[in-house]
């Protein structure tokens, strides 16, 4: 998706979110959903380019896959929680806005537990 | 990119607005709450399809 098409595309609804703000905030707000998902859908295809890049040198660079798969998923959540808790943030609903980001963290945690896991015992095998 | 859909949302509000409108002046106010509730299950219907393929997409781009 062009840049330029996507700020357009922003605009647009921006003008759209004014006009039903005003009396239909539940529509608004599926509207920013909507937006929002459309967006996302056309900038995943150039995300998914610069992983490829970035696969491509963790392979040039000898560095184990598996983390580099690792990473990738966990900016994956960050992403996705992060379109939630904007939307429940939109929506004025802050309080569940911070439960997405704790639920994004937690998770984040949980995955990333390993690598620190792995890291701690090299340290360990070197001294 | 789906403009489409996002127009289509916005009429469906505008239109409810004005509907909403129209009933409350004519009284019948919980034919107006109905209309609302029907509005948002119908704008909910398209977008939840939309929400799908976004998760179907990340999914497949970031490996889950």
């Amino acid at each position: 998706m062009p840049f330029f098409a996507t700020l357009g595309f922003i605009l647009l609804v921006t003008i759209l979110l004014i006009i039903l703000r005003h009396d239909r905030p539940e529509i608004a707000m599926l509207l920013a959903l909507a937006a929002t998902a459309v967006i996302m859908v056309g900038l995943l295809k150039n995300v998914s380019e610069i992983l490829l890049v970035f696969e491509d040198l963790a392979v040039k660079a000898n560095v184990n896959t598996n983390y580099l798969k690792l990473i990738i998923k966990i900016v994956g959540i960050a992403y996705l929680a992060g379109f939630g808790a904007q939307i429940c943030k939109d929506a004025g609903e802050n309080s569940m806005a911070a439960k997405i980001e704790l639920a994004g963290k937690i998770f984040i945690l949980t995955m990333g537990i390993p690598i620190m896991v792995g890291i701690l015992d090299l340290i360990l095998k070197v001294f | 990119m789906d403009i489409n859909l996002i127009f289509r949302i916005a009429g469906i509000g505008i239109l409810i607005s004005v509907l909403n409108m129209v009933l409350k002046q004519a009284g019948k106010e919980e034919q107006a709450q109905m209309l609302t509730l029907a509005g948002v299950v119908i704008v909910l219907f398209m977008v939840i399809q939309l929400i799908q393929r976004l998760f179907t997409d990340i999914r497949s781009v970031f490996g889950f």
